[in-house]
């Protein structure tokens, strides 16, 4: 491709020849084929146009001879007109087609976790030392009643709707089996067990080597119905309907072919090769009635043993919506930010369309007190949850548990290249070809996600020791313990807290 | 006793294995000075085709067929290890014709190398095992197979 | 406490005292050999000439080894009867040496013809033992003229030896071809190439008639000029002191699969045996060092009242001369693959659907594979065999095969 169609690569690989000695794992490991062996020149030589900047061969490289840079061929932007925004055009110039990435908004607006801060305590009302002393992270997501009752002998009621036990306030969130790879679900689940929390087929079925995991597996129904019969319904802790996701609120979705081989297939219940297409509104549901009958369909069909949870894209009218799920019987409800989505969506979508999710749960836990049904429901928040802290702040504005997908596909391995589009992961995680799939051992993706949430769950415990909280129930909703930098009076009012200093 | 196992669900074909190897028991401290511009004399392999791969080296057989095979006595056992001293080995390649995994293989002196589990390299594990990137070559103990 | 006498101080009787250690740590050993030396690889014995080697290296188990193993050790000593009732041995010195089990390790002995004009010749060697070696190494200086009968391993591995020491190494053979009892004709002429090329002078299908003096009279008529005259012709098992004790004997000592002999408490093992040749089917000679080893250690386990068996025998070698490596094993049948180029060649032969023996010459990478086919006696389609002929590795054994092999303990 040259002349008015050539658009100069983004990333430029550089290879310290004196380093390299010529192993060839470079080669080896990038399925974009950027680095190609010359036997007569005995050198590697590099195809830049192809390099999407996954590290893949970085990380490998024994010698420490490569690196990926930016490159420094500039168009001539200015703020208006910044190097991206002129290449889309390019690029949608020359194709027509609708762009698509993944991996969640990257474009510079505000991450209101970062203007929080969070309170300790000095003096009175004393800290606690997490080491010493007993600390609860445990939640449990359900409805839950308004007031303690006592039966005719004068014992607690304790007859409960369905629970689900977390051992920390982090689940891993919905990435189905097919945008993912086998591997990638298996670490997920073996995580997912051994923490004592929960992970998400999304919607893809459940491979039935995962059934054994059930018990920490929340199984998905969405508009395309992939995967969804009596058994698979019967393997999983909890439903999640999924109205919406924060990649692309909206819009349905969309798995290649490609990627549907005999596993896939199998698993969705749909013939191998085919585009598994997600209709972007479920075709049932109009409204909120429309939204109850599956709920009550879903509760009927197991025997009202497993929560229900109803996934939605933070939206405008977020607070309105979340009111009318949590009449909806639904037990708990997940709003996804717009930062968040490790999926491919279409850019325009990713990048435009949502609002952050800390607005979103902040008027949603305020409308839902405001109306006496925050009980009715548990509240997950995810959308780029990237660190124990964001979990403590997510808590302290009204959550009781975050979903996380994009941190826990960095735990295995995933380095935000942005192209799981194309299905060739050169991390085993987003990719369907099995010579890619198996470079994500379970055993290691499992050990690495495990590693992450206690470490989180340390940390969060260390948090609540310094506000002189020991039980991370007292901390939700708790917006006292929260206080803004550089936030306007709306932002203020919205989040339901003070402004540093206040 | 410990030894090195591999699993070939999660090879990944990388070929690292052998240039931790080689490297390992090149007596240098860096992997460029030890490898660069030079043939490769690795003590474990890869082998496989496009869909399959995996590494083999030394099985350190319980009765190793090559100890008993070797003219000059230059194979031998260290505490259940196989292992080799190249002095004493006269390149016959009897060893080759014997051990039946392929594991042996002449170096560049012509005498047999052979994977001595890093034992006395001071490495202190196998190389291949510490740098495989996806955990297809451990080195561990498993049961023992009763002869 | 038990007894042991070993007879024969090289592979199969060290392998034979670490047999009876494996099991018995107390009993008593004796090992007698009519040899100076004992405790060293033959095959050896050129590549000490060639200066790869020297005497403090070629101990196989380590100098110390019969100290270490509480092991007597009779040099020069032979025995001159086995009385297998009486449970003694006579020795050469006179003296009578009782046992509870004895194992002939007494090898062979290299085979001459009769020569004419033969018995004048002074400085005529065998090339079997270190002190033929050695004796050798005197004989032999820069301007000797070295003629050496017979070109099959043993000839041509002490010509390779000689080559630098001498002043012209010469071998001759009646055989048409080198190595004639391991190599054919689609092979051996690279071999013969290979020999030529690195200074060594052949004679094939020549051998010689008669000696006058210091010189050799060729069947072809031609004249040889020489010094030194090593014969290696081949050599013959050491089955006498067997056969006047009674035991069954046909062309070595018959030995079953525990290593037994016909005779009670009489165990036999290394090139003085005839065992079974699995690769053939039937008893034969399988005088090679690998075998004299399982079975020297076959014979000690049980002679020390273990349990072992030697069921895999095949003939089996692996030899190089001037860096080119020749390897072959079991028998050869009805050949299934053949590849032929300018540097080297491979021809594997199978008979009712299992590999029964392989010649390789030049690339022997991996070659263990195919031997491993032969002793194991795997059925060629259990596996794809047609990649294993092109390239010996794992990879047509099959996953589940590889599970086992290299993620278990072996």
């Amino acid at each position: 491709m040259s002349g008015i169609n050539y658009i100069y690569p983004d990333f430029e690989v550089v290879r310290r020849d004196e380093r390299c000695i010529r192993c060839r794992v470079c080669e080896r490991q990038c399925a974009n084929e950027v680095h190609r062996f010359d036997p007569e020149r005995d050198m590697l030589i590099s195809d830049e146009s192809k390099c999407v900047n996954c590290q893949r061969c970085v990380s490998l490289c024994p010698t420490r001879a490569l690196k990926i840079v930016r490159s420094d061929c500039r168009l001539r932007e200015n703020a208006n007109w910044d190097g991206d925004t002129i290449r889309e055009i390019y690029k949608q110039a020359a194709s027509g087609g609708v762009l698509l990435s993944s991996m969640g908004n990257p474009k510079p607006l505000p991450v209101y976790w970062d203007k929080l801060l969070i309170n300790a305590s000095q003096v009175t009302n004393p800290s606690i030392d997490p080491l010493r002393e007993p600390m609860e992270t445990r939640v449990f997501l359900g409805k839950k009643p308004e007031k303690l009752t006592r039966d005719e002998n004068g014992k607690l009621r304790t007859d409960l709707t369905p629970q689900l036990e977390l051992s920390l306030p982090v689940m891993f969130s919905a990435m189905s089996y097919g945008s993912i790879s086998y591997n990638a679900h298996a670490s997920l689940a073996r995580a997912a067990t051994e923490l004592g929390t929960y992970y998400n087929t999304g919607e893809g079925g459940l491979h039935e080597d995962f059934y054994r995991y059930g018990p920490h597996t929340i199984v998905q129904v969405a508009s395309g119905r992939f995967g969804v019969h009596e058994d698979f319904l019967e393997a999983g802790a909890a439903i999640e309907i999924k109205m919406g996701q924060g990649a692309k609120p909206g819009i349905g979705g969309h798995l290649p072919g490609a990627k549907v081989g005999p596993d896939v297939s199998r698993t969705r219940m749909i013939p191998e090769g085919s585009d598994a297409i997600s209709p972007a509104p479920h075709h049932d549901i109009y409204s909120i009635e429309d939204l109850r009958q599956l709920v009550w369909s879903l509760k009927e069909a197991t025997e009202h043993r497993k929560p229900v949870i109803v996934k939605v894209a933070a939206v405008h009218n977020i607070a309105a919506i979340a009111s009318g799920i949590a009449r909806s019987g639904a037990d708990i409800i997940a709003i996804d930010g717009f930062r968040g989505g490790t999926g491919a969506a279409p850019t325009r979508i990713r990048d435009h369309v949502g609002i952050p999710i800390e607005l979103a749960l902040a008027s949603v836990d305020q409308r839902l007190r405001d109306e006496g049904i925050r009980n009715n429901v548990s509240l997950v928040v995810g959308g780029s949850i990237r660190s124990s802290a964001d979990v403590v702040k997510a808590v302290a504005l009204g959550a009781d548990a975050c979903y996380i997908a994009t941190a826990a596909v960095l735990a295995l391995g995933c380095h935000l290249c942005r192209t799981c589009q194309t299905g060739k992961c050169n991390w085993g995680i987003a990719t369907q070809q099995p010579e890619l799939a198996r470079r994500l051992n379970p055993d290691i993706g499992a050990e690495r996600l495990t590693n992450l949430m206690t470490a989180w769950k340390r940390e969060i415990m260390e948090l609540m020791g310094g506000m002189g909280i020991n039980s991370i129930e007292a901390l939700r909703g708790n917006r006292l313990m929260l206080r803004g930098v550089g936030l306007n009076d709306a932002e203020l009012r919205i989040l339901g807290i003070s402004h540093a200093g206040e | 006793m410990k030894r090195v196992y591999v699993n070939e669900e999660w090879c990944l074909g990388c070929h690292l294995c052998e240039y931790n190897c080689a490297f390992a028991n090149s007596g240098e401290s860096d992997m460029v000075k030890a490898l660069k511009g030079k043939t490769l004399y690795p003590r474990i392999h890869v082998e496989g085709d496009e869909q399959i791969t995996y590494a083999v080296s030394c099985r350190h057989c319980a009765d190793p067929l090559c100890v008993r095979s070797c003219i000059s006595g230059a194979l031998h056992l260290e505490e259940g290890a196989v292992c080799i001293s190249r002095d004493k080995c006269v390149g016959c390649l009897t060893c080759v014709l014997v051990c039946p995994y392929g594991a042996i293989a002449p170096g560049p002196d012509g005498a047999a190398l052979k994977c001595e589990l890093c034992l006395s390299n001071g490495r202190g594990e196998p190389a291949c095992a510490a740098g495989c990137p996806n955990r297809a070559i451990v080195y561990e103990e498993r049961g023992e197979e009763s002869r | 406490m038990k007894k042991y006498v070993i007879i024969g101080g090289s592979i199969a009787g060290v392998s034979c005292v670490e047999g009876i250690r494996s099991i018995d740590p107390e009993g008593e050993i004796t090992v007698i050999t009519s040899e100076a030396h004992s405790n060293y690889g033959r095959p050896l014995i050129s590549y000490y000439l060639e200066g790869k080697t020297d005497l403090v290296r070629m101990s196989w188990r380590g100098a110390d080894f019969f100290e270490r193993n509480g092991v007597t050790v009779l040099h020069e000593v032979s025995v001159t009867k086995l009385d297998p009732e009486g449970q003694k041995l006579t020795l050469s010195t006179g003296a009578a040496l009782p046992y509870d089990e004895v194992c002939l390790c007494t090898g062979s002995y290299p085979f001459s013809p009769k020569f004419e004009g033969l018995e004048p010749v002074e400085k005529r060697f065998f090339f079997t033992t270190l002190a033929d070696a050695l004796a050798l190494e005197k004989a032999v200086d820069r301007l000797t003229k070295v003629l050496i009968i017979g070109a099959g391993f043993i000839g041509l591995k002490c010509a390779e030896g000689l080559r630098d020491r001498a002043g012209s190494v010469t071998v001759c053979d009646l055989a048409k071809h080198a190595m004639s009892a391991n190599l054919d004709a689609d092979c051996a002429p690279i071999l013969e190439k290979h020999l030529e090329a690195n200074g060594l002078r052949l004679m094939l299908g020549d051998t010689v008639v008669r000696f006058e003096g210091q010189r050799a009279v060729m069947q072809s008529g031609k004249i040889v000029d020489f010094d030194v005259l090593v014969i290696a012709i081949g050599t013959r098992p050491n089955s006498a002191l067997a056969a006047q004790a009674g035991a069954k004997v046909n062309r070595g000592i018959l030995v079953d699969e525990a290593m037994r002999t016909s005779l009670p408490g009489v165990f036999a093992a290394g090139d003085c045996t005839e065992s079974m040749d699995i690769s053939a089917g039937e008893p034969g000679l399988l005088a090679v060092l690998p075998n004299a080893s399982l079975q020297g250690r076959c014979a000690g386990v049980n002679m020390a009242g273990g349990s072992d068996t030697f069921r895999k025998g095949i003939k089996m070698n692996s030899i190089g001369f001037f860096g080119l490596h020749i390897m072959s094993a079991g028998t050869y049948t009805e050949p299934v693959y053949t590849e032929i180029t300018e540097q080297g060649c491979k021809k594997l032969f199978a008979r009712d659907g299992v590999l029964t023996g392989f010649i390789l010459l030049g690339d022997v990478h991996r070659a263990g594979i195919y031997t491993s086919l032969i002793r194991e006696k795997t059925p060629l389609d259990s596996i794809r065999f047609d990649e294993v002929k092109l390239d010996p590795s794992l990879l047509p054994f099959g996953r589940s095969y590889r599970a086992k092999k290299l993620g278990g303990a072996v």
